[in-house]
């Protein structure tokens, strides 16, 4: 048959080579994968290990220049007080920001996959897709409208004769601040803000995957509602909110614009990262600073992978 | 997979779900509200009054939008040309074989979107000013192209793996070579998925400030423009009318994005 058909066309070169292909299906594999392996090792995984390089360069405190041979020093800076407050502080945001997520995420993700039918189903998956996809910056922008002096918070504050309740938050040592775009709980709100549909979406698929008899099971062997959700549901979400959580950790952990627009001026890793490597001139330190975020990541992720996080994704 | 046909939504879940829904989607209608205000120093709320006058403003006073405009608008077409070549392509490779290493080259393509931008950004950036490259578009679309393969990857991939592989046996049993059966039986099975991964990654590429912000020099995309605006604002409702346009043209795309790869669902010869 297929000797006939291709007698009919004749046996070009495409034909030769794609027999060849066709002989050693590895090489297909290898023509087809080496282009784009090739960019991101070159283009991406190169330039990570030129930084990761540079981290063990330092800076030499007179002339300014970066000094070529290797040391730990640069590191050792990491630990000075002032450095190590800017990651203790980062940490934590990322922390609270991912525990935020999870709180408003979960009812989400838990009404679409369980309750949500037909068109409120693709109602509930637009609904966390547009947000999710539309600019990064016009969210951010759409906080510091909110969280203005002048803004729509405070108006309902006053209307909601909570004035008294906002000012005393505003009050408050560390999360307070002289309006709520110059304090941590807005830098908190829009992180939350702007990371929840990452959180969404795997929970989401997490709790899609539980099977329905394994509930009714429960319900049947006496657990109440409660007990089903803390002892069967909860547990098969878990790798769910795990996979969301990277997003939202990773992600809040290596944000520079966020704590600079809306926030005080007390430095996130972004921030010193980006103050460092421009104003500063200090590339070494500011590679050793990228470090933390990869190091915490690299632990962050080999856990969520034991937890069997990434099959949700 | 609801375990009782007539259970009905608790009205406490039934709550705090619709009101996480208000959290997601009010704020983004403030920018549209203040896009009509009068007031161009503050942010005003309730806006002292309405007014349209904002739109011709940015249309024709304002000349600094356009270029950043063009810019992204370039930037993104030849970042997502360039990613949908080497996204399918990896994806191609990594659906179609099993061999050792597969799992880290997979995990080496979702690096760029695991790992933060600033990362991406920052290593980029000294990795041209070690080869001494000069900042151009180049320099934008090489960064934006970096993350830009990992959304189409990731949209071609779930395609791939439901591609029928007797639909490729029977072309190639009828004659077909490889280069014909791409054209003409798995291109047409994942074309929706490789425009629905192309319009995201348009989005992203359109969108992204953090990478950007290291590898451009003196050039301004629409997003580093508005990122200046933000620190230091001059007429605020214009900055929320390019907002508002941002919002339509990033959101277009993922519509149709979603309405593509929902048809595309049922694959060819994959029901049986």
């Amino acid at each position: 048959m297929s000797q006939a058909a291709i007698a009919e066309r004749g046996y070009g070169p495409l034909d030769r080579v794609s027999d060849i292909f066709f002989v050693r299906p590895k090489l297909l594999t290898l023509v087809l994968l080496l282009p784009p392996l090739l960019w991101i090792g070159i283009v991406y995984v190169g330039s990570l290990f030129a930084l990761l390089l540079q981290s063990f360069y330092s800076l030499d405190d007179y002339s300014g220049l970066v000094v070529h041979e290797f040391t730990l020093s640069t590191y050792a800076q990491l630990l000075e007080e002032a450095n190590l407050q800017i990651i203790v502080r980062t940490v934590t945001m990322s922390a609270l920001v991912t525990i935020g997520c999870v709180i408003i995420a979960f009812p989400i993700a838990y009404y679409a996959a369980r309750y949500a039918r037909g068109w409120t189903k693709a109602f509930f998956y637009l609904a966390v897709m547009m947000p999710l996809w539309s600019s990064y910056l016009v969210k951010v922008y759409a906080w510091k409208l909110i969280l203005a002096k002048e803004g729509i918070l405070t108006w309902l504050a006053k209307n909601l004769h909570l004035s008294w309740l906002l000012d005393g938050i505003m009050a408050l040592p560390v999360i307070g601040g002289p309006s709520l775009s110059f304090s941590y709980i807005g830098t908190f709100l829009v992180f939350v803000y702007i990371w929840i549909p990452y959180m969404i979406l795997p929970i989401q698929a997490a709790l899609e995957r539980v099977p329905s008899n394994y509930i009714e099971a429960s319900a049947d062997l006496g657990a109440e509602p409660r007990q089903t959700f803390w002892t069967v549901i909860f547990p098969l979400a878990l790798p769910g909110i795990i996979a969301g959580s990277i997003f939202t950790f990773s992600l809040t952990l290596g944000d520079y614009i966020v704590p600079t627009i809306v926030g005080n001026s007390r430095l996130m890793i972004g921030q010193a990262v980006y103050t460092l490597q421009g104003t500063a001139g200090n590339i070494p330190l500011a590679a050793a600073f990228t470090v933390v975020p990869m190091a915490i990541m690299g632990v962050y992720l080999w856990i969520a992978k034991r937890m069997g996080a990434f099959d949700v994704l | 997979m609801s375990s009782s046909p007539n259970r009905a939504t608790p009205l406490g879940l039934r709550i705090s779900a619709i009101a996480g829904l208000l959290f997601l989607h009010l704020p983004l209608a403030l920018i549209f509200l203040y896009a009509f205000t009068t007031e161009e120093r503050s942010f005003q709320f309730p806006p002292p009054g309405y007014t349209t006058k904002w739109f011709g403003v940015a249309w024709s006073e304002r000349p600094d939008i356009w270029p950043p405009l063009y810019l992204s608008l370039k930037v993104a077409a030849i970042a997502t040309a360039l990613a949908l070549i080497f996204g399918t392509l990896a994806a191609a490779a990594l659906s179609r074989a099993r061999f050792f290493g597969r799992e880290t080259i997979s995990l080496l393509f979702i690096l760029p979107i695991a790992l933060p931008g600033i990362i991406t950004g920052i290593s980029l950036r000294s990795a041209f000013d070690i080869m001494g490259l000069d900042f151009s578009i180049w320099t934008i679309v090489l960064g934006h192209a970096t993350f830009c393969i990992v959304v189409v990857y990731n949209n071609a991939i779930a395609r791939f793996r439901r591609l029928s592989g007797s639909l490729i046996e029977a072309s190639m049993d009828l004659g077909a070579n490889s280069f014909q059966t791409f054209w003409y039986v798995i291109l047409p099975q994942i074309g929706t998925a490789l425009l629905a991964g192309g319009m995201l990654a348009f989005a992203l590429s359109f969108d992204e400030v953090i990478v950007t912000t290291f590898t451009a020099g003196q050039q301004s995309t629409l997003p580093i423009w508005m990122l200046s605006e933000l620190i230091r604002p001059r007429q605020r409702p214009v900055t929320n009318v390019v907002a508002v346009f941002v919002v339509v043209v990033t959101l277009l795309p993922i519509l149709a994005a979603y309405y593509l790869t929902r048809e595309g669902e049922h694959t060819g010869g994959s029901s049986k």
